[in-house]
């Protein structure tokens, strides 16, 4: 085990007139290696529940313990995690404070001891990694960036440290298409083959559908379903329907021919399984 | 209408990128047009977006908003009157200590009497459902919540244009739903004009035309099933086609009789009926 999240409370402002109960009673254990999607409604509390993963905000009540640790209780551990952990925000913005690309990329690698070569090196190969050209980026303002561009820049500067965990919030909002293709595959590269541990929050759900292997649901601070994918999206509709979720289009589509009386099997969650599945029913028939 | 005639744009803060972000656009919108614009990032969606109410400038080339040129400068309020905004950010449109002062600045400013005002106010946080935050401080609030609160602000105004930057990209499923369908609404209703610009192909496809832009120009226009009937070039601008009218084509292509620019589910199921 390596995150665990044990009887989690936060509440903003607390003891002010403007106190928000964000999150209530949470617990959650993330293990070494998964790829974990977390999503829900509208202010629910998914990115408070990610600052409390990496310690960026410490939980009113209950305990964030990493390999059994209270980071709060251990100041070394809690500079280890920061360390081991990439969060980018949910509005890139927020995490710029350099003038330059290159600058704000370098950052990171800086702290864990990079220079030189090495780390010209590193912030090449982040750059590539979303999608952006090197010479002609490094010496633009990140502030006065397209948004998707920004979003790539601020991901290249969590992929520069090369952290064992990736916490992301909203990763591909502003992306286009296939620059969100680009980056989802450079992430399941990094769970596949480097093993890294993935939390993404996402509102996308053909994109948590198709690379997630486990789907947390929130709903008003609390933690309501906690599943594979496919048992989410094949049972849990309604439910995920009336917290304001909903199926990816293709998911949708196929679960209107089961309901009236079309033999689709279980959850379909990509393109893919839909054509192979139509394709199998037509040759049956 | 709105006019773009002959529109270039560079940055000027912009010295090491010497490229145009708008270059040449001619651009005709009428009145209750119901328009999506699509394009990679940094094919200068936002930029144009920005020309429309005379946020930015043309370094070449004129923008007519009903015949107001947003070049003159003792106009720029009369077009701002008539242009309502949700830009890509919203940190950078927040501007009130209250969620509620938020929704009425732009009214405040326009010189809507209190009692119409409150009652507009009203109308729009209970579309974006921010009625119980009213009170609440704008930068205190989760991302989606933020982005609630300026399309609010922009509904408020009851402008007879609505440029919307991405206005959904934080939002549940289901508020991306409803707030697509209160657009659809005034448009249809009031004869609205809207253009919108998304990353959500699936969102394009409900619009009566898109717009295509590629390193800051037109390159295509047209209805939906005209656009998404043409993935290859698509995907060489860095877009794609709705997942629906991807398995429409990977249908297609493995011999099944189903036309490959379906864009919507129900086309989709009534197809996939006559079949199995
Ligand atoms: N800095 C803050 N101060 C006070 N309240 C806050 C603050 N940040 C968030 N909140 C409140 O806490 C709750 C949870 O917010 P959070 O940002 O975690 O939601 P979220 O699930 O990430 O939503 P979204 O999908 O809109 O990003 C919301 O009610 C929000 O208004
Ligand atoms: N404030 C700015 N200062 C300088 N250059 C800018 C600024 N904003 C955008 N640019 C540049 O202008 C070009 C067009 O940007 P624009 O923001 O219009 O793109 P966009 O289509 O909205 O992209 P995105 O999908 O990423 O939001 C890009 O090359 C971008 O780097
Ligand atoms: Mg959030
Ligand atoms: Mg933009």
């Amino acid at each position: 085990m390596l995150i665990h999240l044990k009887n989690v409370s936060y509440t903003y402002n607390l003891n002010m007139p403007f106190e928000t109960e964000a999150l209530k009673s949470i617990d959650l254990m993330i293990n070494r290696g998964e790829f974990i999607g977390i999503i829900g409604h509208t202010g629910c509390g998914k990115t408070t529940l990610l600052q409390l993963l990496n310690g960026l905000l410490e939980p009113t009540e209950g305990q964030v313990l990493i390999d059994g640790i209270n980071i709060h209780r251990n100041k070394q551990k809690l500079r280890e995690i920061r360390k081991n952990i990439g969060l980018s925000f949910q509005y890139p913005e927020n995490q710029f404070f350099e003038e330059t690309v290159s600058k704000e990329i370098a950052f990171g690698p800086k702290n864990i001891g990079l220079t030189g070569e090495e780390l010209e090196q590193r912030i090449k190969i982040s750059l590539k990694m979303v999608g952006l050209d090197y010479n002609a980026y490094k010496d633009r303002s990140p502030f006065y960036l397209s948004g998707g561009e920004m979003r790539r820049v601020a991901l290249a500067s969590i992929l520069a440290v090369d952290p064992e965990i990736l916490v992301l919030d909203e990763p591909t909002a502003s992306l286009d298409p296939q620059s969100c293709n680009k980056l989802l595959s450079v992430i399941t590269d990094l769970y596949r083959k480097y093993k890294k541990t993935i939390i993404i929050v996402s509102h996308n759900m053909e994109i948590i559908a198709e690379l997630t292997k486990r789907i947390v649901v929130m709903e008003k601070g609390e933690i309501v379903m906690d599943d594979t994918p496919k048992n989410i999206f094949q049972y849990s509709i309604q439910r995920l329907e009336s917290i304001g979720l909903s199926l990816p289009p293709i998911t949708h589509a196929m679960n209107e021919l089961r309901k009236i009386g079309k033999p689709i099997s279980s959850a379909i969650l990509t393109v893919e399984e839909a054509r192979d599945e139509i394709l199998k029913l037509v040759e049956k028939k | 209408m709105i006019r773009f005639e002959n529109v270039t744009h560079f940055y000027s803060n912009n010295q090491e990128h010497k490229v145009a972000s708008l270059s040449k656009i001619n651009l005709d919108i009428k009145k209750g047009d119901f328009i999506a614009v699509i394009g990679a990032n940094g094919s200068g969606k936002s930029t144009l977006a920005r020309h429309i109410n005379g946020l930015l400038l043309p370094t070449e080339g004129d923008v007519f908003v009903e015949n107001l040129n947003t070049k003159e400068l003792d106009k720029i309020w009369d077009i701002r009157k008539k242009i309502g905004m949700v830009f890509q950010n919203p940190d950078n449109q927040l501007v009130a200590t209250t969620i509620e002062d938020d929704v009425a600045f732009g009214l405040e400013n326009i010189g809507i009497r209190e009692e119409e005002m409150k009652q507009r106010v009203d109308w729009a946080l209970k579309i974006v459902g921010l009625s119980g935050l009213r009170n609440s401080e704008p930068h205190l609030l989760s991302g989606g919540q933020k982005q609630r609160v300026i399309i609010a602000g922009a509904l408020a105004m009851r402008t007879s244009y609505l440029i919307l930057d991405e206005p959904t990209s934080m939002l549940d499923p289901k508020g991306r739903k409803e707030i697509l369908k209160i657009i659809k609404k005034l448009n249809k209703e009031q004869n609205i004009t809207v253009v919108y610009i998304t990353q959500f192909m699936s969102e394009a496809a409900q619009f009566k035309n898109i717009i295509v832009l590629d390193k800051g120009k037109v390159v295509l226009a047209g209805s939906p099933k005209e656009i998404f009937s043409q993935a290859d070039f698509l995907l060489s601008l860095s877009l794609e086609i709705p997942q629906i009218t991807r398995l429409a084509r990977e249908l297609a292509k493995n011999g099944l009789n189903v036309p490959s620019n379906i864009i919507n589910e129900e086309e989709m199921i009534k197809y996939l009926c006559s079949y199995i």
